[in-house]
C-alpha cells in the first residue's frame, strides 16, 4: 500500500509575524521555515503505518519553489521514501493545490492520500475537502485516529459533539487533526540517510494545471489590539453589562 | 521596488542562512528534543542535583552522541558546524547536559575512534553511540589542573597488562560511568588506558555539594592496583598530545555551546524586562536596560559568527589549536558577564531558580573554569603573540 502525504512549507509556529508596511502580505523574509503542523502529523502517521507494516511506500510531495525541497527533505528525515516537489514561483490557492495534486495522485496512484486538515498560513482547511472530490474519492477529515481494516480505512473524527468514526473505502483521502499522533524528532542518522533519499521535480505545465488565482487579497492587516477592560462596582451592573453591552445572557 | 532590510533581532547576522540544509534541520531537531523534553526536566534536576541516566538512552536515539564519527561505529558523520549547532541547543537548556553529551562525544567516543584499536573501536564505540554504555574521562588530579603534566596517576607494566594506580579528581558522569578513558604515566610518558566498570580496585565516589553543574553527576576516579589489560591500553599516542587532542574537540563544543546559555539569559533578561512593569512602565523602556540588552547581543552574534568560521576550518582540517582556545575563552567569559547582567536585570526574581538564570551563573561559573580556565587560555595566546611560554 502506498501512501501519498502532501506537506507545505510555512512559516514556523513559534514565528511571530509581522505584516508588510504596504500591508500586502505579512513579511517573511529571513524567517524560520517548518512542515505545517497539520502536515507534519500526517508525515508521522504514515511513517507509523509503514513501521507497523500496513503501508509499504510513503511518499511526500509539495508544491513551491525550490526552498520548499527543505521541508521534503525534513519530512525524509521523518522516515519518508521519496520526494515529489511540484516547481512553481506562484503561491497555489487551495483549488489549484488540489488540482495539482489530482494529477500527482493519478500518477502515483496511492491507496491513501493522507494530508493536514489546514495549513497554519491560510487557514483554509479546503485542500483535501477538494481533492476528495476532484478525485472522486472517499474522505475523513479531523481524523485523531486511523486504522485500516481490510480496503477500508477507519477513521475517527472529531466533531462538535464528541467523536464519529467512519469507514472509507480505499482509495481515500483523511486529513489529520492535532490528536492524532505526537510525531517523532528526525534522528541524526536518518538526517544523514534523507540526502540520498530522491526527490523528483515537476511543474504544473508538465502536470496539464494551469494555476489560476481566483481571489484577490485586498489587504493584510495586523489583528486589533485589545482594548483595556473595565472594572464594574456590583454584580448587578456585571449581569446588566453582559446583557446590553456583550449580549451574551 | 526593494523592501528596506528587516534586522532580526535574534539573528543579526543571519547566521541560518549560512548553514545548510542539513544543519539546520540538525539544529532544528536538537532545539526541538531540547525544548520539549529537556527543558522541563532541568528545574528540578537542578534542584536536586540529580542526573536522569535515561537523558544519555534519548541523546544515543536521536543520534547525539560522536555524531561525528562514521557509521560504521555508530556515529552520523556529521561535520563539526552540526555538532557546534548540538551542543549549543543542549547547554541552551542547561551546560551540565551539554558536559554529559561533550564528554561522551569528544572525551570518550573520540579517543577511542582517534588512538584506539579496531578492537577497541568496534568493543566500545557502538554502545556508547546508543548511549547503553557512559563514558568519562580522568585527566585531572586533586594536585594536578592547568599542569597536567603533573599528574601522579601512574601505570607499571605487569604480566599481561597495566597496574594502574592513582585519583583523578572532578570527573563529569564518572559515578555512573561503563568505560573510563583514563591517562597515567608509564616510565613517566603519559598514556590513555580504557578501564571498565567493575575492575577490581576501581572506584567512583560521587563529589557532593557543587553549586554549578548540579543537573550532572561528577565524581573521583580512585584506582587501587587496578589491572588493566594489555588490549586496553592506546598503542601509540604518548604524552600530552593524546588528551589535549580530544580536549580541542570538546573545548570547539563548549565556545558553541556557552553561547547558548548567554542566548537563553539575553532572551530571559528582554522577555522579563518587557513584562515587569515599574513606575508605569515596563523595565525595558530604560536607557540602561536597553544598552544591556545591546551589549548582550552583540557579544552573542560576534561570539557565534566566529564559531561558523571556526566550524568551517574545522570541517576542512584548517583548525589551528590556539583559535580554539581563542573562543573558547571568549564565549565562556562573555557568556558568564551575560547570565550575571542577566541575573542582575531580573531583580529578587533572578536568585529564584525558577528563572533559570541564576542557575546558567553557576553552570558557567565552571564552564568558565574547567578545559582550559579563562586565564591558561590566555596564555596559550599569549605564547602564540610572543613566541615566549609564560605557563610557570
Amino acid at each position: 500500500m502506498k501512501i501519498l502525504v502532501p506537506i507545505k512549507r510555512v512559516v514556523d509556529y513559534n514565528v511571530k509575524v509581522r505584516v508588510k508596511s504596504d500591508n500586502t502580505d505579512v513579511d517573511l523574509s529571513n524567517l524560520k521555515m517548518s512542515i505545517n503542523p497539520f502536515c507534519e502529523i500526517a508525515v508521522e502517521e504514515a511513517v507509523r503505518l509503514k513501521e507497523a507494516g500496513v503501508a509499504s511506500e510513503v511518499v511526500v510531495v509539495s508544491v513551491g519553489d525550490k526552498a520548499c525541497q527543505e521541508q521534503i527533505r525534513t519530512a525524509l528525515a521523518l522516515g519518508a521514501d521519496r520526494g515529489i516537489q511540484v516547481d512553481t514561483d506562484q503561491k497555489p490557492l487551495p483549488l489549484s493545490i488540489a488540482k495539482l495534486l489530482h494529477k500527482v495522485v493519478e500518477q502515483e496512484d496511492p491507496s491513501i492520500v493522507l494530508l493536514g486538515k489546514q495549513t497554519i498560513d491560510g487557514d483554509n482547511n479546503q485542500t483535501g475537502q477538494m481533492l476528495a472530490a476532484l478525485a472522486g474519492m472517499g474522505q475523513g477529515t479531523f481524523a485523531s485516529e486511523l486504522k485500516i481494516d481490510g480496503d477500508k480505512a477507519l477513521v475517527t473524527r472529531e466533531v462538535d459533539g464528541g467523536l464519529v468514526t467512519v469507514a472509507l473505502s480505499l482509495p481515500a483521502v483523511v486529513t489529520t487533526d492535532l490528536r492524532l499522533n505526537e510525531p517523532r524528532y528526525a534522528s541524526l542518522p536518518n538526517i544523514m540517510k534523507a540526502k540520498r533519499k530522491p526527490i523528483t521535480v515537476t511543474t504544473p505545465e508538465e502536470l496539464g494545471v494551469t494555476i489560476e488565482s481566483t481571489v484577490e487579497v485586498l489587504k493584510v492587516e495586523s489583528p486589533a489590539s485589545r482594548s483595556a477592560g473595565v472594572m464594574v462596582d456590583s454584580v448587578e451592573q456585571l449581569i446588566e453589562k453582559l446583557k446590553t453591552e456583550a449580549k451574551v445572557i | 521596488m526593494h523592501n528596506t532590510p528587516q534586522f532580526n533581532w535574534q539573528d543579526p547576522l543571519q547566521l541560518t542562512l549560512q548553514l545548510s540544509e542539513e544543519e539546520r534541520m540538525i539544529r532544528d531537531a536538537a532545539h526541538n528534543y531540547c525544548q520539549d523534553k529537556l527543558q522541563p526536566r532541568v528545574l528540578l534536576a537542578n534542584r536536586q542535583e540529580s542526573f536522569d541516566r535515561d537523558i544519555m538512552f534519548e541523546l544515543g536515539e536521536l543520534g547525539l552522541l560522536g555524531s561525528t564519527l562514521p557509521e560504521a561505529y555508530g556515529g552520523s558523520a556529521a561535520n563539526y558546524v552540526s555538532y557546534g549547532l548540538i551542543a549549543r541547543e543542549v547547554e541552551r537548556v542547561d551546560s551540565g547536559y551539554r558536559s554529559a553529551m561533550s564528554v561522551q562525544s569528544s572525551l570518550v567516543m573520540y579517543p577511542i575512534y582517534t588512538y584506539g584499536t579496531e578492537q577497541q573501536r568496534c568493543k566500545f564505540l557502538p554502545k556508547l553511540a546508543t548511549g547503553e554504555w557512559v563514558g568519562c574521562f580522568g585527566l585531572t588530579e586533586p594536585n594536578s589542573g592547568s599542569d597536567p603534566a603533573s599528574m601522579l596517576s601512574k601505570a607499571t607494566k605487569v604480566d599481561g597488562g597495566y597496574c594502574l594506580n592513582g585519583t583523578k579528581m572532578w570527573i563529569t558522569n564518572s559515578p555512573i560511568a561503563d568505560v573510563f578513558v583514563v591517562w597515567a604515566k608509564l616510565d613517566n610518558v603519559i598514556r590513555g588506558f580504557i578501564l571498565e566498570k567493575g575492575m577490581h580496585g576501581l572506584s567512583t565516589p560521587k563529589i557532593e555539594g557543587k553549586f554549578s553543574l548540579r543537573a550532572s553527576i561528577t565524581g573521583e576516579i580512585v584506582m587501587e592496583n587496578v589491572f588493566v589489560p594489555e588490549e586496553n591500553i592506546f598503542p601509540e599516542i604518548t604524552g600530552l598530545k593524546g588528551p589535549f587532542g580530544c580536549l580541542n574537540k570538546a573545548r570547539y563544543g563548549i565556545a558553541w555551546g556557552s553561547l547558548g546559555a548567554a542566548e537563553y539569559c539575553f532572551n530571559a533578561a528582554r522577555s522579563y524586562t518587557l513584562d515587569r512593569q515599574q513606575f508605569n512602565r515596563p523595565l525595558a523602556a530604560n536607557q540602561l536596560v536597553q544598552k544591556k540588552l545591546a551589549d548582550m547581543q552583540t557579544e552573542i552574534s560576534l561570539g557565534l559568527q566566529s564559531c561558523l568560521q571556526m566550524g568551517r576550518l574545522m570541517d576542512t582540517h584548517q583548525c589551528p589549536v590556539e583559535l580554539i582556545s581563542l573562543l573558547k575563552r571568549n564565549n565562556c567569559g562573555k557568556a558568564l558577564d551575560i547570565a550575571r547582567i542577566a541575573r542582575d536585570m531580573h531583580g529578587g526574581n533572578g536568585i529564584s531558580d525558577e528563572f533559570g538564570v541564576i542557575r546558567h551563573v553557576m553552570n558557567l561559573e565552571a564552564v568558565n573554569t574547567y578545559e582550559g580556565t579563562h586565564d591558561v587560555h590566555a596564555l596559550i595566546l599569549g605564547r602564540a603573540i610572543t613566541g615566549i611560554p609564560a605557563f610557570c
